[in-house]
């Protein structure tokens, strides 16, 4: 008997790996280009104030990453360790995109990162300035592939069920890779990224500004950063219009749940706060048009016919479909090696039942509707500070070229207390994104709770505490190290 | 011809192959083991992590890429041994992720804990995760507690197919001898090869000569270990699975496979060969620098060669010891044949990502790591 709370402290621990995985990889993704940039003016132009600015960036960056990969590596085995039923069922098309993303990306970092942080009396400074982008580049190929992975999980593509084998096999592999949702997922992640490393650059060297410290150093990094954060900011809108058209058609009960949106309907208003809306844009916003038709959790629950004229059965239905189709599993496996004929009538009602095997594992249509009120607040989270984020970006640009920028104290504080900002911002997409897909862990294939491992609670609890205890430390120690080294600071000025 | 079980062959092959050079890497690991013991000073032990501090993340991108083809290619494998054996995987991680942070962090003013403490999180990661993940390893032959029952899936309460039969949940290994030597041995061969690796990687006379006496009791120390295992292998049963699918007890069977597979016999010769005559010269002659050069190859070939005894000529290669008929084997955990096929494709850029790793391995390492270059440069 699976439990309950087996589920919930693996979905925890999950939650707590992923949730400081992404404290330190948005910067890794951002930071990355940069300073890459900054490094390129250095080549071009060969003055070596751009290099002791790039070389400042790189030494928070180094600081940075090495707690990333600390809680990536976790990441990978917990699917392993706590998601074994998972790792099987799904594996063959799941195991791929993380072992490309070895070979292909994470070599490439460890390389490169190693020929950037030693490597400048050793390499020529165009080699030199080639590990630099390399190692960006490498870490945005790793995002490509374990957000295939992770799109895989919201929209799945490509596979078919084996009853043999017991599991979903691959196809298709460029189904897989060109999942749209793979796509806008990539670019909407990345370019978050951008955004957080802009900010983290902007809101440091506003301090420096502040203490009237290095001002040529803080005013070029800010002059940088502020246009990758912009161009990143506007990837991100244009990623994030597309992902809700994906969601809107792959993933209708996260949309719903987001919007907190029991009845839904045509012209479906979207919700700014509880209270405050604006007609017709939801459907706008999810289907490109004011008529769209949006359901809500009511309307899924009690089956609809989306705006395509396809019918969508109830959740009682479908649940009693996924039973069928188990009943018809087990009946395939306990006749396939005796009685031929009886095996194939249960593969074909199998077959024909598939699409909601998962289904068949859920007690109730309650357990279909994932946590409302974090998802719709987190998504409000999510888009208002990134909409203030992008305003932040533009008014310190245009302040620095009006040169007025260094006696704006205000706009300098304001700069430094957003840097926690764009942190929450991604946490919340995050959880957007996790937990407005529950109770699956494989949309409509596999819940959480046919995919965990058969360990104990006591197991999970414990190995949960210890990371707590592991990567607060690391975040603390990471913290204080990082603020020494912007106090030192980057010594630009006194050659 | 492409078959199914020619791609199954080949990616086991591939798991090998990345198998020892995970072994290999953990150079790393065995140099950090002697952080306290081979550097008399502050000036030994920040050359010591500087040397080991510039190729750790190729060691850990090596044990994770080892990790993601491993479920790529035999997903039953993990689901089975990393939910199962849970406590032996999560504490080989957390050495792992001490590691992670420790040399950026270790010598950084705001750390906390301090420049010692992180260091000896190396040093834990250094003994550890190599005395583990070998022990881990040893159940290879040895076989653990498990039921394998992919009928479970359609037990809607319970359909976990993969289950450990003990809550000890893999720490249950260490009682078997075997698996425990296993682990000495991969110790000792990472402290030995560390050693290797920092005569060669640093110019510091005193420090070389340090080195070589620890080589030489770590090196004594594995050969002891590596006879008295291999003298193990050659005689213990093994799992056997005929054309069916069935498993059974075979008498010698490790023995067999070697008889049988004669060239998987001369790879693991060559490479103890490799290893024995780098460790030999570096011991003798003074001026010798390049041993690791030889012992490098040599533990691939050694360490490819078991893992090739342990999967190939019909062989479980995680047999279970609770229910024989739920071990796994080469044909009942591997992905599909398209999966194994397209990933086989994917396996083709191998040759370019180690081209341009020893490209730039070489151009970072020709001249060795001194005090002054410390001094001069960037470093932890």
């Amino acid at each position: 008997m699976i439990e309950t709370a087996l589920v919930d402290w693996s979905r925890l621990q999950f939650a707590l790996t992923a949730g400081y995985h992404w404290l330190f990889v948005p910067l890794t993704l951002g930071l990355a280009v940069i300073m890459a940039t900054m490094e390129t003016i250095y080549v071009v132009k060969g003055d070596e104030f751009w290099k002791k600015t790039a070389k400042f960036w790189m030494k928070l960056f180094g600081i940075n990453f090495a707690v990333g990969i600390a809680t990536g590596i976790i990441l990978e085995f917990e699917f392993g360790t706590n998601w074994s039923n998972y790792s099987w069922f799904v594996g063959d098309i799941f195991g791929a995109p993380l072992a490309i993303e070895g070979i292909f990306a994470f070599f490439m970092e460890a390389t490169f990162f190693a020929v950037m942080f030693f490597g400048w009396n050793k390499v020529s400074k165009r080699v030199h300035l080639a590990a630099t982008w390399l190692t960006g580049i490498g870490a945005a190929i790793s995002a490509v592939w374990i957000l295939v992975a992770n799109s895989w999980m919201q929209h799945p593509v490509g596979m078919e069920f084996n009853p043999d084998t017991v599991r979903h096999e691959m196809v298709d592999f460029w189904a897989l890779v060109l999942n749209p949702v793979a796509v806008s997922k990539f670019f909407h992640s990345v370019f978050s990224g951008w955004m957080t490393g802009s900010i983290f650059v902007i809101g440091i060297s506003c301090w420096y500004l502040i203490k009237k410290q290095e001002t040529r150093f803080a005013l070029s990094s800010i002059r940088v950063a502020a246009i990758v954060g912009i161009v990143g900011t506007f990837a991100v809108m244009f990623s994030g219009d597309s992902s809700a058209i994906h969601v809107a058609e792959y993933q209708p009960m996260k949309l719903a749940a987001a919007e907190g949106l029991e009845e839904g309907g045509e012209r479906a208003p979207f919700s700014i706060v509880p209270g405050v809306e604006v007609p017709g844009m939801l459907s706008i916003l999810a289907t490109h048009d004011i008529d769209g038709y949006v359901p809500g959790i009511n309307n899924i629950l009690e089956g609809y016919t989306n705006s395509s004229g396809e019918i969508i059965p109830s959740a009682e239905e479908k649940i009693s479909r996924g039973k069928v189709a188990i009943e018809a599993f087990k009946e395939y496996r306990m006749l396939k090696d005796v009685d031929s004929l009886g095996a194939v009538q249960a593969r074909k009602l199998l077959d024909s039942n598939i699409d909601y095997f998962g289904y068949g594992y859920i007690n109730s249509q309650e357990e279909l509707v994932p946590p409302v009120t974090l998802v719709y607040w987190a998504f409000r989270v999510m888009v208002g500070l990134g909409g203030f984020l992008l305003l932040l970006m533009v008014v310190i640009l245009w302040a620095e070229r009006k040169k007025t920028l260094a006696n704006m104290k205000w706009l300098l504080w304001v700069a430094l207390f957003s840097i926690p900002l764009v942190y929450i911002a991604g946490q919340a997409g995050w959880i957007v994104a996790e937990v407005g897909r529950q109770p699956w862990v494989i949309e409509g294939l596999l819940p959480v709770k046919a995919a965990v491992s058969s360990v104990s609670v006591e197991a999970v609890k414990t190995t949960f505490f210890l990371f707590v205890a592991i990567f607060t430390l690391f975040l603390v120690i990471e913290l204080r190290i990082l603020i020494k080294a912007i106090k030192e600071g980057p010594k630009v000025e006194t050659k | 011809m492409i078959t199914y079980e020619f791609l199954q062959q080949y990616w086991w092959f591939l798991i090998s192959l990345l198998g020892g050079l995970l072994v290999f890497l953990l150079f790393v690991q065995g140099g950090n083991a002697l952080i306290f013991l081979a550097g008399k000073n502050e000036g030994e032990n920040e050359l010591i992590v500087n040397s080991t501090g510039r190729k750790w993340e190729l060691t850990f991108t090596t044990l994770v890429t080892f990790g993601g083809a491993f479920f790529a290619s035999f997903p039953l494998f993990y689901s089975t041994s990393f939910g199962g054996a849970y406590w032996v995987w999560i504490l080989i991680l957390i050495t792992f992720v001490l590691q992670a942070v420790s040399y950026e962090f270790q010598s950084k003013a705001g750390n906390l804990i301090g420049k010692t403490s992180f260091r000896v999180f190396l040093t834990l990661n250094g003994c550890l995760a190599p005395l583990l993940i070998g022990t881990a390893v040893g159940t290879f032959f040895t076989g653990s507690q498990f039921l394998v029952d992919k009928n479970a899936v359609g037990d809607i309460a319970a359909p976990v197919i993969s289950r450990w039969a003990n809550s000890w949940h893999g720490l249950e290994a260490v009682a078997n001898p075997f698996n425990v030597e296993f682990g000495l041995m991969v110790m000792f061969l990472a402290i030995s090869l560390g050693a290797l690796y920092m005569i060669n990687n640093i110019a510091d006379d005193k420090l070389s000569s340090q080195l070589r006496r620890y080589l030489l009791m770590s090196f004594g120390c594995f050969l002891v270990m590596f006879l008295i295992v291999v003298f193990q292998l050659l005689t213990m049963d093994g799992y056997a699975v005929d054309a069916d699918g069935i498993i059974t007890m075979e008498c010698g069977k490790y023995l067999n496979n070697f008889i049988q597979m004669p060239i998987v016999l001369a790879i693991f010769i060559v490479g103890a060969l490799l290893l024995v005559v780098g460790v030999v010269i570096s011991l003798l002659k003074a001026s010798f620098k390049r041993g690791i050069w030889l012992a490098a190859p040599g533990t691939v070939l050694a360490v490819m060669a078991i893992f090739m005894i342990a999967g190939y000529n019909n062989t479980a290669y995680y047999p279970s010891s609770l229910d024989i008929q739920s071990s796994l084997t080469l044909s009942n955990s591997s992905s599909s044949e398209f999966t194994l096929y397209t990933m086989a494709i994917v396996s083709l850029i191998i040759p370019f990502v180690v081209a341009y790793i020893a490209y730039f391995w070489r151009q970072m390492d020709k001249k060795s790591l001194t005090s002054q270059e410390l001094e001069e440069t960037d470093k932890y």
